[in-house]
């Protein structure tokens, strides 16, 4: 048996000899040892050697995060901070979104744009008492850094924080054990971020996260980490989760990919990301890309990414084209079984004329055609801890 | 009968002229939770190493090959209803297809239980 179509965290068949070891040419997380001790199965994903799953396998992990919390190392994706009087205007020459708003503790998902207005990366900033802290995809965070040091000024400030780890806490029990663990982080609202103390350890805790459910994203001194998890695992509630329930849970709610369902030549319309596009922003319309951005705002784009319900219980994955009769409108760029939904699920472009809610297309598996039928990205509602309207 | 394996992690069972075929065991634990299987119909004509089956997990669609030449006589209906009997029951309940063998010194080439054991080690 060979996988098709292979991407790198898909690599289960071929990593079957010897996982004992990394292989060489990969980076190592902090947590390596501590995931190979729990059980996981560690593959190649973004140049880092990652755990797809632990013994319980994609299916369980998956639903043990939807009704406990699961831990997830993101360590690989890069930590930076932008710093300086002038951070916060720099930065609003190369995002979209309102930077300079952003109150102390409160963050916000971007978009880092190129002349063209293709997307080069999505990410996190939040506003901190040293500047911004931007997280940024494992995969891409070399080229972002490499854009950032030819944009931004030269007062203004990059730190890569490669000296500290990334984990994220979800399920809706992650409160009850942030509040046991860190009781001061569990008083966060969703998007907003604080110092807090784990002991004496500082920990930068925002509440977010990649699943659709209320979490918590915690960046701790790479030294501390393993420490630090094995504190969370001790509660009842936490187990440890791979790669592959990550991006399951995540297609589920409907969050793009990058590098799958958003790269270079996808903008944040035809993205479906216009919350992104702050209104001042808009309207000043002073960033790279803002003019080809703004040419498609709000709904001139020629395509649109959206959520794809499938027939039957055949996968339709990453690749696979749609059809209305024999003309090609679009593609799948993620898809495969939802464990909370019961049936497989895509996402994908399509074009605007076929981007209508309920649209009947066929997408084409293996010489092929499997119905589906153009539905809402959000498949199983998000359960986000939101600060209450004032 | 006689119980075959090959490198690409099928299992075939001989009973006279007739086969039977599946994946292994090691080969459902490296997939992980089996949420489809693609069989191929009864008269396919299938050649030594070429596509057989697709088999799909939560993550991959990864390729089941024809450990032998021949004909399909009949596939697993039972998988169309349950495809996790292929992890429950790999080299039982979860086999993919039943074939004729058109050329018996094509088995000769293919491990037995011990070798296929020292194989995945």
């Amino acid at each position: 048996m060979t996988n098709q179509n292979q991407s790198p965290e898909e690599a289960i068949l071929s990593q079957t000899i010897d996982s004992s070891l990394p292989e060489p040419d990969l980076q190592i997380l902090p947590l390596d040892a501590w995931h190979r001790a729990q059980g996981g199965r560690m593959v190649p994903f973004a140049d880092y050697s990652m755990p797809v799953q632990y013994a319980d396998g994609i299916m369980a992990e998956h639903l043990w995060t939807r009704e406990n919390a699961g831990l997830f190392d993101v360590s690989h994706m890069g930590q930076l901070m932008v710093s300086g009087e002038s951070a916060a205007d720099a930065l609003e020459t190369l995002l979209p979104s309102d930077i300079k708003g952003l109150a102390e503790g409160q963050m916000r998902y971007s978009l880092l744009l190129n002349e063209e207005g293709g997307i080069l990366d999505d990410l996190m900033v939040t506003r901190c008492p040293q500047g911004y802290y931007v997280v940024v995809n494992g995969a891409v965070k070399n080229d972002d850094m490499a854009h950032l040091i030819e944009h931004l000024p030269d007062d203004v400030t990059l730190n890569v924080m490669d000296d500290r780890a990334l984990l994220a806490l979800q399920g809706p029990h992650a409160e009850e054990v942030m509040a046991a663990v860190v009781p001061s982080a569990a008083q966060l609202y969703f998007m907003h971020a604080d110092l807090c103390l784990w002991g004496e350890v500082p920990l930068w805790v925002s509440r977010s996260g990649y699943t659709g459910e209320d979490g918590f994203e915690i960046s701790i001194a790479a030294d501390e980490a393993e420490a630090f998890a094995e504190a969370l695992c001790a509660h009842e509630a936490v187990k440890p989760i791979g790669l592959g329930a990550r991006d399951s849970l995540r297609l589920e709610a409907g969050l793009p990919l990058y590098g799958h369902d958003l790269d270079e030549t996808t903008t944040p319309v035809e993205g479906n990301l216009t919350f992104a596009l702050s209104k001042r922003r808009r309207e000043e319309a002073n960033y790279l890309g803002a003019a080809p951005v703004l040419a498609q705002y709000p709904n001139k784009a020629p395509r649109r990414r959206v959520g794809l319900a499938v027939e039957g219980k055949m996968p339709v994955r990453e690749g696979a084209l749609l059809f209305v009769g024999d003309q090609e409108v679009g593609k799948v760029t993620s898809g495969g079984f939802a464990p909370s939904v019961g049936a497989p699920i895509a996402m994908g472009y399509v074009a605007a004329e076929y981007a209508a809610e309920g649209t009947a297309l066929e997408a084409e598996v293996r010489g092929k055609r499997v119905p589906v039928t153009v539905a809402p990205l959000v498949r199983v509602a998000h359960n986000y801890h939101r600060k209450p309207k004032a | 009968m006689t119980r075959y394996f090959t490198e690409d992690h099928e299992w075939i069972d001989v009973d006279g002229d007739v086969a039977t075929v599946g994946i292994t065991d090691f080969a459902q634990g490296q997939l992980g939770d089996v949420v489809y299987v693609e069989l191929p119909a009864a008269g396919t004509a299938l050649t030594k190493g070429g596509d057989a089956a697709v088999v799909e997990s939560v993550k991959a669609a990864s390729d089941v090959y024809a450990p032998v030449s021949g004909e399909v006589v009949e596939s697993n209906a039972a998988l169309e209803g349950d495809s996790a009997l292929v992890n429950s029951d790999a080299e039982g309940e979860g086999w993919f297809f039943r074939m004729t063998l058109s050329d018996a010194s094509e088995l000769d080439g293919l491990m037995d239980a011990t070798a296929y054991a020292a194989f995945v080690g």
